[in-house]
């Protein structure tokens, strides 16, 4: 059903007593088998995607497509948010648990921040620190509910999301304000117009998805993530701290919710309680979920996300810049939900089928 | 009738032969008014493949628990190794070297084969695995212990049932168990996988250094590799025998006979 979370060149260890038959056959067999290879990968599919897609808006639409506006858009204000908020929905999904209250992290850090600087003159750098730190508590509070308290995560993060934006509306009275000039200092490390930290949100994400990716596959964390998805007795009858590994993916995400929100805040020159919400959670999950991070947990890649992200990023742009209706877009993200999760269980079906004894 | 009187066996004199690792001796258990354990008498000697038989409900699993030390008899004593001791959790008994191997539970299914091997005992070069040395270890055991994948590197998602019951034993054997409790290894497996599994605890024998207790209903799967056969009744052992004295047929009229028995019973009371 899954891939190992090695990526791969190099699947075939020394071969074992199974007579995997010739090896040496020259170049064509090493194509073949690096295509199988590349097949095998989660990634494979949405890869294709995206860069079909990528290609298709760049070769049609060069002239409003390939420009330095519009690939900003495109990276830094569409896709990094749902590729940053993503990392933390992937680590979530893989141990079992899912986040549906990052995207009111991301409405209420920024006014931490704000307060911060406006009520009580801390020096911005820390001000954005607690920004970000009350995501990593709101994690907590998440993990604390769902893992030491067992209510399900779906339940937990519908109560705290609805708790936060409760509290964003209050303390703003569901007014926005301005950006505080003085932390532009510190803000434009988060992204600002103007080059060259208009580059930042994208670069930020880059480097969380890099940095993300390393810890899934070569970590003892994103081990015992896959374990806790995969078979949560198994993982426990191994010794290994579970609770503990859900607890630090909550606050994962609350991070990366409260860096996106602080993001958009200096992005957009306003900390707004209407920012944030469902839709950007949903986008992440939905950017996982076709990069083929299993709802069920147990499986899933942080590439994936990206170039789910990716995806949904350069439909929403191609959309505007084709002068289509941006209504038609939720039919067709509900459409590639669909049909991934489709093509998922299905090829999982045959794959069982073709697997002999 | 069909007691077998535990004292003519060789092993069960005064005082433990050394060459016992693992007894049980008077272990009762109930659940509630449910008797599940009747002085059960149990001894595994170095290197030894005994077949636990039974139906269902007879008590094999209530054993298995208490030998695994997930629970704890109500009366009676464990001895491991010539020492009398309690089984206060699965940990601590997987620390004497005792080790239960379930089929499904073991393993994670999203992870390589070596992840597996080394679940929770990673090989690390901080911050990151140390895949390599892991791959080539693992590589290494599973070969020597002659089970067959065709790289450690799949998924275990991608084996069949019996390769997975072949690395969770391998596993097990790995983390340094020496007396390993196989909970009906050759369940809803076909014959070729079964063989493969028979395979590797002969394998074991051969090492002699690995006890072996195998939980089976089936028992003519099992017979051909076990050394000696207990057949536990209504939660007492009612037959102790060395596989090479007793047959298939033998077995399998005891078993009828209980069933005729239980449904006599049955009938006197209705």
């Amino acid at each position: 059903m899954s891939d190992t979370v090695e990526s791969g060149s190099k699947v075939l260890g020394p071969a074992g007593a199974d007579g995997d038959g010739g090896r040496g056959n020259g170049g064509r067999q090493v194509v073949v088998r690096s295509l199988a290879v590349f097949g095998r990968q989660r990634e494979a599919t949405v890869l294709v995607v995206a860069v079909a897609l990528l290609l298709y808006f760049g070769i049609t639409h060069t002239s409003t497509f390939v420009t330095q506006t519009n690939i900003v858009d495109l990276l830094s204000e569409l896709m990094a948010p749902i590729a940053i908020i993503a990392i933390g929905e992937v680590m979530l999904l893989i141990c079992g648990e899912i986040d549906l209250s990052v995207g009111f992290i991301y409405t209420l850090a920024p006014f931490v921040t704000l307060f911060a600087i406006t009520d009580y003159h801390l020096p911005s750098l820390v001000a954005v620190i607690l920004g970000l730190l009350s995501g990593v508590v709101v994690g907590w509070v998440n993990g604390f509910i769902t893992v030491t308290l067992g209510v399900p995560s779906f339940i937990t993060t519908i109560g705290t999301g609805f708790v936060l934006l409760g509290v964003a509306l209050v303390v703003s009275h569901a007014e926005p304000s301005p950006t505080p000039p003085i932390a532009l200092g510190v803000g434009k490390w988060l992204g600002v117009p103007g080059n060259p930290w208009q580059w930042a949100p994208f670069v930020w994400a880059v480097v969380l998805v890099a940095i993300f990716h390393v810890v899934l596959t070569r970590t003892r964390w994103g081990l015992y993530t896959i374990s806790a998805g995969g078979n949560l007795l198994g993982a426990r009858e191994a010794g290994i701290n579970v609770g503990r590994i859900k607890y630090g993916n909550f606050m994962i995400s609350g991070f990366m919710g409260a860096l996106v929100g602080l993001q958009t805040a200096f992005y957009t020159n306003n900390v707004d309680p209407t920012a944030g919400g469902y839709t950007p959670m949903f986008y992440a999950v939905i950017a996982a979920v076709i990069g083929g991070t299993a709802m069920l947990g147990g499986s899933g890649t942080i590439l994936g996300a990206f170039l789910g992200a990716m995806v949904l990023a350069t439909l929403t742009d191609g959309f505007d810049i084709l002068g289509i209706s941006a209504n038609i877009l939720p039919v067709i993200f509900g459409g590639a939900i669909l049909v991934a999760m489709i093509a998922n269980v299905q090829l999982a079906r045959l794959r069982g089928a073709g697997r002999s004894i | 009738m069909t007691t077998q009187d535990l004292g003519t066996q060789p092993s069960a004199g005064d005082g433990p032969p050394p060459d016992d690792v693992l007894r049980a001796e008077h272990v009762s258990k109930r659940f509630g008014a449910v008797t599940a354990l009747r002085d059960v008498n149990l001894h595994l000697a170095r290197g030894e493949v005994l077949a636990l038989l039974g139906d269902n409900g007879a008590g094999k699993s209530t054993l298995m628990k208490i030998l695994c030390g997930f629970q704890q008899p109500d009366t009676g004593r464990i001895v491991v190794n010539g020492q009398e001791l309690t089984l206060k959790s699965v940990e601590h008994a997987r620390s004497l070297g005792i080790d239960i191997v379930y089929q499904d539970l073991a393993l994670i299914p999203g992870l390589s084969v070596y992840h597996n091997m080394f679940l929770n005992r990673e090989k690390v070069r901080w911050p990151l695995l140390n895949n390599r040395a892991m791959r080539r270890i693992a590589r290494e055991h599973l070969d020597e212990m002659g089970v067959n994948i065709p790289s450690v590197q799949v998924s275990v998602a991608q084996l069949s049932g019996g390769q997975r019951q072949a690395i969770a034993v391998a596993r097990a054997v790995f983390e340094n168990a020496k007396i390993l409790l196989l909970d009906e290894p050759l369940a809803a497996m076909g014959v070729k996988e079964g063989a493969m599994i028979l395979d590797l605890v002969q394998d074991l024998k051969r090492r002699g250094d690995v006890s072996v207790i195998i939980i089976a209903h089936n028992y003519g799967q099992v017979f051909e590799i076990c050394d000696r056969v207990n057949l536990l009744q209504q939660g007492e052992i009612t037959f102790d025998k060395p596989s090479r004295e007793t047959s298939v047929e033998e077995l399998t009229d005891l078993v009828v006979e209980e069933y005729r028995q239980a449904l006599r019973e049955r009938h006197g009371l209705a």
